[in-house]
């Protein structure tokens, strides 16, 4: 069972919650390959998207999670809202809330905001990504996905390739991985990954080749284009042949290592088409297991008792 | 207050009967399959089985079926039900479902089953056992094949204890404590 | 209007008084200090004033009868506090806090002297907006108003404000608070200037190429909160900066807000090169860590931002020290509407006014001050460095007076400051030691 009504980031959860969690996307994975894919679990209960940042995947997993479980959907985004015109945060949600919504999805580009308005709100918050805090639902697909093509988390060697500091999906990543036992080492510049971070017992290469060693499994994250002529980099160019995914440095890693990445790709530049496509990707999964596990984390909370 | 109201050989014997009548009534084995509802369901279906297999000599196919995602009472249930797996691995359309419970009450567990049994596919019939019937009937449900019934009051609990679950096979009746 | 404070135990830095005696308040002023078993014994005992009426109470003031006699018996009398960092807001900015609003926290904070920055629209960058501020205060403050003009115009760094001529008008200091000056050049052209004028150029040090975008303190929870961090560099290299440029022109320098350790040892090391530098920190920098954050608890973000627990630990060695001269409350008040919503987006600030008496008095409680050192603190450090004649109970001057009863505990309950500013992290807080009795000019206010 899980305690809190909302569920906010993987700091906030404990092993057992993310077992369950995952536990029960696994029986949704069965349901998603019968031919009927949606139970009418939650029927007569809405689920708003309230997407503050442009998102197709992510809203568009959840649109279709919501609806496999019989809930209404609204998409409520940002261009045709009201935001625009100036209306605060809390008041655009307690207007959502209004309309009847029983589950709250939230992405924004300022890290909090699902924190904030799930103290305002009586439904149940989702973060689908909030500013460089946390993507619980992508690290808890990636634990997913990791589960079932590994057979466990702990001990394995997970590496995450690229842009941590500004990465939501690390952050979620390293809590949720380490909460489950897994080893974890960071690679890229260091202008991408936070010192801090080596406090939490992770392990930092700035070298790819060497910290490709022995990996079991591989994440690759998306560099965004507009970090280039910051400092955090000269160029996307320089970036590639730094850290990027090529098929040599891809040997190093162990024979049956598996590679993720939460997509959108720039192919060429952190991967190449080889590896996104090839025998060791599992990229197509991910997103297969993100419906799975959205629709177990909205079915949890349907169940917590307010 | 607790009340043994079949003991180990008393449902051996029911299921023994049971699967008689299922063979009978069927006529033989042909596009017969059996799914239990979760839990307690799964091992009794099992046991029918291997019955139907002692008379018969053939095997036929056992599922499990879950009904958390089908109840209508997710809302009002203090706890919400623990989800299980669904596993009935093969085609359920044209075949003979025989639904395995323990216990048959309201009869609302037994319509999330055939909603959810429904969307597995278009069984050509499905046929109830149940081991207790207690009655109290909320919806215009009957087993075909029952191994015993008991009268009982709302207040009363009827547990069926089995030995897959790590317990001894028996049936009890729980009455509260009724104040002298 | 006469008050005879009996029996309380007087605390007056600046005569160095610590012991149990009589004031006399006439006509504002105090007339009379009598310290009991001292060589003044063989003066008579002050007469108590004769009864009289008030003449009625001012309007939303809670004016007692202004003829009385005070028994502080248990209690601590001391001068009037100065703040030298507030933020009143006025004009510009009056649903966050006006004048009359803020000076009345003030008088509730045991504050009777603040100083306000210029960070108001339009900013308090010409004689017109300050003469506009003094006016009001005369108006409708209850408490003495000094405003801090503008170092440059528009606080955009780039030209030199009007100082000589604010200066005239009543300014008594320079700052660009909250836009700290980012071009060493007229940072130096302004601590040069400023000498022809003798006021001190207080400097919020914080180095905005360092910082941009950053809303807490950078660290571990800083990245694991997806908050940009203001690393403590940020100030130290501005801090350097400033104290580099206050030796090379001898200006006079005063630090605001000081945050972190490493500023705290470059402001006592300048102090022992005889650089004329004084500084302040905040009751929030010796009493909140970051940790106050981790809920993205908007009323935590503050510039600069909650550092750590060695900031803490370095912050009360300068104050105990002596580094660090005096404690300001940076009171910044701001609408509820404004902090609840998008972390990164809310103002910077804490409501303060209210709540420095008491959790300054934390330090007493600690050991790391004695009562003596904390009162001179906020009120002779600030006087001498801002030269008023304010913060002393010397006979003539203005009663400003604070009587304190530093054992009554309380709920910090923001709904019922009296500033319009409700932002404090230490909402439910329980604080030990409060003003009761603010006398300003021989007006008392009850708390």
């Amino acid at each position: 069972m899980l305690t809190k009504k909302d569920l906010l980031g993987i700091k906030e959860l404990s092993v057992e919650e993310i077992n369950l969690i995952l536990d029960t996307a696994a029986v949704f994975k069965d349901v998603l390959g019968r031919d009927i894919k949606k139970v009418p679990t939650l029927r007569g209960k809405t689920t708003v998207n309230l997407f503050f940042e442009p998102s197709t995947r992510t809203r568009t997993s959840f649109e279709l999670a919501a609806k496999r479980l019989s809930t209404d959907v609204i998409n409520f985004s940002v261009p045709t809202s009201s935001v625009v015109k100036g209306e605060s945060l809390i008041d655009t949600a307690l207007t959502v809330q209004a309309l009847g919504a029983d589950f709250i999805i939230i992405r924004h580009s300022s890290s909090g905001v699902p924190h904030l308005l799930a103290k305002k709100l009586k439904a149940s918050v989702i973060n689908a990504g909030d500013g460089t805090n946390e993507h619980p639902t992508q690290a808890l697909l990636d634990a997913f996905t990791i589960r079932e093509k590994k057979e466990k988390i702990e001990g394995l060697e997970i590496a995450i390739v690229g842009d941590i500091a500004h990465s939501r999906v690390a952050k979620s990543n390293i809590y949720c991985l380490k909460k489950l036992g897994a080893k974890i080492r960071l690679i890229g510049p260091p202008t991408l990954i936070p010192k801090e971070l080596e406090r939490m017992d992770i392990d930092v290469f700035h070298n790819m080749e060497a910290g490709l060693k022995d990996v079991d499994v591989l994440m690759m994250l998306r560099i965004q284009m507009e970090r280039q002529g910051r400092g955090f980099f000269p160029s996307t160019k320089e970036y590639s042949r730094n850290w990027g995914l090529t098929s040599e440095r891809f040997s190093l890693a162990k024979d049956d290592v598996i590679v993720m990445h939460p997509g959108p790709m720039n192919r060429g530049v952190e991967i190449t088409s080889e590896i996104a496509d090839g025998p060791r990707s599992v990229i197509l999964e991910q997103v297969t297991n993100g419906l799975a596990v959205r629709m177990a984390v909205m079915y949890l909370l349907a169940g917590v008792k307010r | 207050m607790s009340k043994e109201l079949m003991n180990k050989m008393d449902i051996d014997r029911a299921l023994t009967r049971m699967a008689h009548e299922i063979i009978e009534k069927n006529k033989g084995t042909e596009k017969l399959c059996l799914v239990g509802i979760q839990r307690g369901g799964v091992h009794l279906a099992k046991r029918l089985a291997s019955k139907i297999k002692q008379i018969e000599k053939k095997d036929i196919p056992v599922g499990s079926l879950d009904i958390a995602f089908y109840r209508d009472d997710l809302n009002i249930r203090k706890e919400q039900p623990v989800v299980r797996r669904t596993e009935v691995l093969f085609e359920v359309t044209d075949l003979k479902i025989i639904l395995v419970d323990d216990v048959l009450f309201t009869g609302r567990s037994i319509r999330a089953a055939l909603d959810a049994l429904i969307d597995l596919g278009r069984p050509a019939s499905i046929q109830l056992v149940v081991l207790i019937d207690r009655g109290h009937r909320e919806l215009p449900i009957k087993a075909d094949y029952v191994g015993k019934n008991i009268p009982t009051a709302l207040s009363e609990t009827v547990e069926v204890q089995l030995v897959e679950e790590g317990l001894e096979d028996r049936v009890i009746l729980e009455s509260p404590l009724v104040p002298l | 209007m006469n008050i005879l404070i009996k029996n309380g135990h007087i605390i007056d830095p600046s005569q160095g008084i610590d012991r149990v005696g009589d004031i006399l308040i006439e006509d504002g002023k105090i007339k009379e200090v009598h310290i009991q078993g001292k060589e003044q014994r063989a003066k008579p005992p002050p007469t108590p004033p004769s009864p009289s009426r008030g003449e009625g109470k001012g309007e939303g003031e809670s004016l007692l009868s202004e003829s009385r006699i005070i028994d502080a018996f248990g209690l601590i009398v001391i001068p009037g506090l100065i703040d030298m960092h507030v933020h009143l807001r006025e004009p510009g900015f009056e649903y966050k806090e006006t004048i009359k609003t803020g000076t009345m926290a003030a008088v509730k904070g045991g504050f009777t002297t603040v100083c306000c920055m210029p960070n108001t629209f339009p900013v308090n960058d010409n004689a017109s907006v300050t003469e506009l501020i003094i006016r009001k205060a005369a108006q409708e403050g209850l408490c003495t108003v000094f405003p801090i003009g503008a170092i440059t115009k528009g606080q955009k760094g780039e030209e030199l404000a009007e100082i000589g001529t604010m200066r005239k008008e009543g300014c008594i200091a320079f700052s660009d608070d909250g836009q700290p000056v980012m071009n060493s050049l007229i940072m130096r052209r302004a601590l040069e200037y400023s000498k022809a004028f003798n006021v001190p150029v207080i400097s919020h040090c914080e180095d905005l190429t360092l910082s941009e975008g950053g809303v807490m303190n950078e660290g571990l929870l800083s990245v694991t909160l997806g908050l940009s961090g203001i690393p403590a560099e940020a100030e130290m290299i501005m801090v350097y900066r400033d104290i580099s440029l206050a030796e090379l022109t001898g200006g006079r320098l005063h630090i605001a807000h000081v945050s972190t350790q490493g500023s705290v040892k470059l402001i006592r090391d300048a102090k022992k090169r005889g650089i004329n530098v004084t500084a302040e920190t905040c009751p929030h920098y010796f009493n909140l860590t970051q940790d106050a954050i981790k809920d993205f608890n908007t009323n935590a973000k503050v510039s600069p931002p909650l550092r750590t627990e060695r900031d803490i630990e370095a912050i009360k060695e300068g104050l105990r020290d002596g580094t660090i001269d005096i404690i300001a409350t940076d009171h910044a008040p701001h609408h509820k509407d404004e902090k609840q919503r998008e972390f990164d987006m809310a103002p910077f600030g804490i409501s303060g006014l209210e709540t420095a008496l008491s959790l300054s008095l934390k330090l007493v409680q600690k050991g790391i001050l004695t009562i003596n050192q904390l009162i001179e603190k906020m009120t002779l450090n600030p006087a001498k460095i801002l030269r008023i004649d304010k913060g002393t109970l010397k006979v003539g001057s203005d009663a400003d007076i604070v009587i304190l009863d530093i054992n009554k505990e309380y709920e910090v309950e923001s709904e019922r400051f009296a500033s319009k500013g409700k932002n404090t992290p230490f909402e439910g807080w329980v604080l030990e030691g409060m003003p009761i009795l603010t006398i300003y000019r021989g007006r008392a206010y009850e708390r």
